[in-house]
């Protein structure tokens, strides 16, 4: 089985962010930056898949400034077989730019599977791999959470608002990869040290005009500092009393 | 004047919340340029009795796409429809839904149509050429504002964030076929398995009571149970690290890497408050923190907090809360 996965490289969440002079774009300097945690998943689902078949090959792409390149690595060392680095200046906040360069590298690839996080913390938009599906014209399926791989195809398991949907799907194929699905590797010693040797391609990606930009960036506006109504239950006649006549929600 | 295309969500025949809040919005777009408002109902023989509800919040017209393959979502078949209506109807902006279903149905319809697509949007207008919307990035710790330059412009709500207006009218019906075999798509859905009860879910309730690793164990989660139960109107949901151990299932999931909700009352008991739990309830309403620990960051976000031991403050707070809907 022949499996690409689009990984891309995201900043911890857990930084102040800083909105850079220009207004429409994030100042980078001081973040720390990781794969994104779901895209981690994909690449274990891929690993998992060919570990499964006994054979096969799982290539990495990213998009991005050659700072993305550390990310892919990470994803060799983890066991992917070789890299695949589409080269811009930066990632577009437009997920059709993105999805047309990536389907426009992976085209001819003869892929069984494409494979996906399911979402990136950072553009919070969720929209590329299915673009490349359709763009690819391949099946898709969502948020997939449970997967069993037949001749073929394969059966996923999708999460909805309060319920589980089972779906059989076939091949070629696009996933992205939800919650559930498994707990990515870390990468071993050994696994870095052959991750330097392996192969990595860079080329310009094909992104074309974006139809969606960022215009202006803002900070959410603070709520109003909250009250501490008090200690133990003994605050719950003011707690009730401040639902009912000053948030108008009990 | 620019007509919308509201997608009407349903699932098992049944139409969900974020159907109204897609034609309430999609209302309110078309309203502020004289336009009219197209509801697209896609389901099993028998959908277009939904068809009312639709009109009531707003729909001029509700095309109406009835087959037997397409009572369960189907993704192929209702993008393909979706893609062709939005076509050759000419719409300005076609309003999905940031839920499981429109999240999947979104990307392949822009795909198809070739045009800007973007998720998670809490405000949209239309300004001369542009689709301007909001959009939160990084968890929410940001806000874009984004211009879609394409028509038509494909946007997702973020759902709960749509208060919705009655906005009567008269709709009209109007059946629509289905493009190509709907039987034929290459993802089937084989099974649906609906939650637990016919509870109410975390996106469509008014209220969240969310529960932490402070509740202590899956059975702690009884104490949450009782405070939504109490409540009437209320759903259970949890933080990740109390999906992580299998204390409560992943779709309750709030936060980062769970779902996003805006209901008008948020109840955080035994939660820290981590940034990436902050992300999936910052826009709610109302926000209460219930922590025995007063340096708990979810007080800092909360409007109301009371520092406590959830096991003493939770059934008070039951009881109250029973004595207040009962004088209602
Ligand atoms: C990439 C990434 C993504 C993530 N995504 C999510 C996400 O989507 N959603 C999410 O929730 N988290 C997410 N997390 C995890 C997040 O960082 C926190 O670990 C998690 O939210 C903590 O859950 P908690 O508040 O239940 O547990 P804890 O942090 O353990 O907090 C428990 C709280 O309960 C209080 N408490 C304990 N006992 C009692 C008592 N008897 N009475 C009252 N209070 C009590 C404690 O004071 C404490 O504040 C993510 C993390 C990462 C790295």
């Amino acid at each position: 089985m022949k499996i690409a996965v689009c990984v891309k490289r995201v900043p911890d969440m857990d930084a102040r962010f800083r909105i850079s002079a220009d207004g429409t774009s994030l100042d980078e300097a001081g973040l720390k930056f990781d794969i994104n945690e779901p895209d981690a998943w994909a690449v274990e689902a891929g690993l998992q898949l060919k570990e499964k078949a006994g054979q096969g090959e799982v290539v990495v792409l990213s998009l991005g400034p050659p700072a993305v390149q550390e990310t892919i690595r990470k994803a060799l060392s983890m066991g992917a077989d070789r890299g695949i680095h589409l080269a811009a200046d930066r990632v577009p906040f437009d997920g059709f730019s993105i999805a047309r360069a990536i389907a426009a590298e992976l085209k001819d690839g003869g892929y069984d599977l494409i494979l996906f996080g399911k979402m990136s913390p950072d553009s919070s938009n969720g929209i590329v791999g299915a673009i490349v599906a359709e763009l690819l014209d391949y099946a898709c399926v969502t948020a997939v959470s449970g997967l069993e791989m037949a001749d073929g195809g394969g059966t996923a398991k999708r999460e909805l608002e309060g319920a589980q949907e089972f779906v059989e799907f076939t091949l070629p194929a696009v996933l992205t990869v939800d919650e559930g699905l498994n707990t990515a590797r870390y990468p071993s010693l050994k696994g870095i040290m052959a991750a330097k040797k392996k192969p990595m391609e860079s080329k310009p990606a094909q992104l074309g005009e974006p139809m969606v930009t960022i215009k202006s960036l803002e900070m959410p506006p603070d709520r109003p500092p909250g009250k501490i109504v008090g200690e133990g239950a003994a605050a719950v006649p003011e707690l009730v009393r401040l639902l009912q006549t000053e948030a108008k929600v009990l | 004047m620019a007509n919308i295309l509201a997608f009407a969500e349903q699932r098992s025949g049944e139409l969900r919340k974020v159907a109204l809040e897609n034609v309430t919005a999609a209302r309110a777009l078309a309203d502020a340029t004289g336009g009219e408002v197209h509801a697209l109902l896609v389901g099993a023989p028998g959908i277009a009795q939904k068809a009312e509800q639709l009109g009531k919040h707003g729909a001029d017209v509700v095309l109406v796409c009835e087959h037997d393959a397409l009572g369960d979502y189907n993704a192929e078949a209702v993008a393909a429809l979706a893609a062709d209506r939005i076509k050759s109807g000419g719409y300005r902006v076609a309003v999905f839904s940031t839920s499981a279903q429109g999240r999947d149905l979104l990307p392949r319809v822009a795909a198809k149509l070739g045009v800007g697509v973007v998720t998670d949007v809490t405000e949209a207008r239309i300004e001369g050429d542009a689709v301007i919307v909001k959009h939160p990035i990084n968890i929410g710790k940001v806000i874009a504002t984004a211009s879609i330059a394409s028509t038509p412009a494909v946007i997702g709500l973020r759902p709960g964030n749509t208060t919705l207006v009655e906005n009567p009218k008269a709709a009209k019906v109007e059946q629509v076929q289905p493009v190509g075999d709907p039987s034929a798509a290459r993802v089937k859905v084989k099974e649906m398995k609906q939650g637990a009860s016919a509870k109410l879910d975390i996106g469509d309730a008014p209220v969240v009571i969310a529960g932490g690793r402070g509740l202590k164990s899956a059975e702690g989660f009884k104490l949450a149970e009782d405070l939504a139960d109490a409540f009437g109107n209320a759903a259970v949901g949890a933080t990740r690290a109390v999906c992580d151990d299998g204390w409560r299932p992943h779709s309750e999931q709030i936060g980062q890497t769970g779902r996003v909700v805006s209901p008008d009352l948020y109840i955080a008991v035994g939660i820290s408050g981590a940034i990436q739990h902050l992300a999936g309830m910052r826009t709610s309403r109302t926000i209460v923190a219930i922590n025995k620990d007063k340096e708990a960051p979810i007080f800092k976000i909360a409007d109301y907090g009371i520092v406590g031991d959830v096991a003493e403050v939770l059934p008070a707070l039951t009881a109250a809360v029973r004595e207040a809907r009962k004088s209602h």
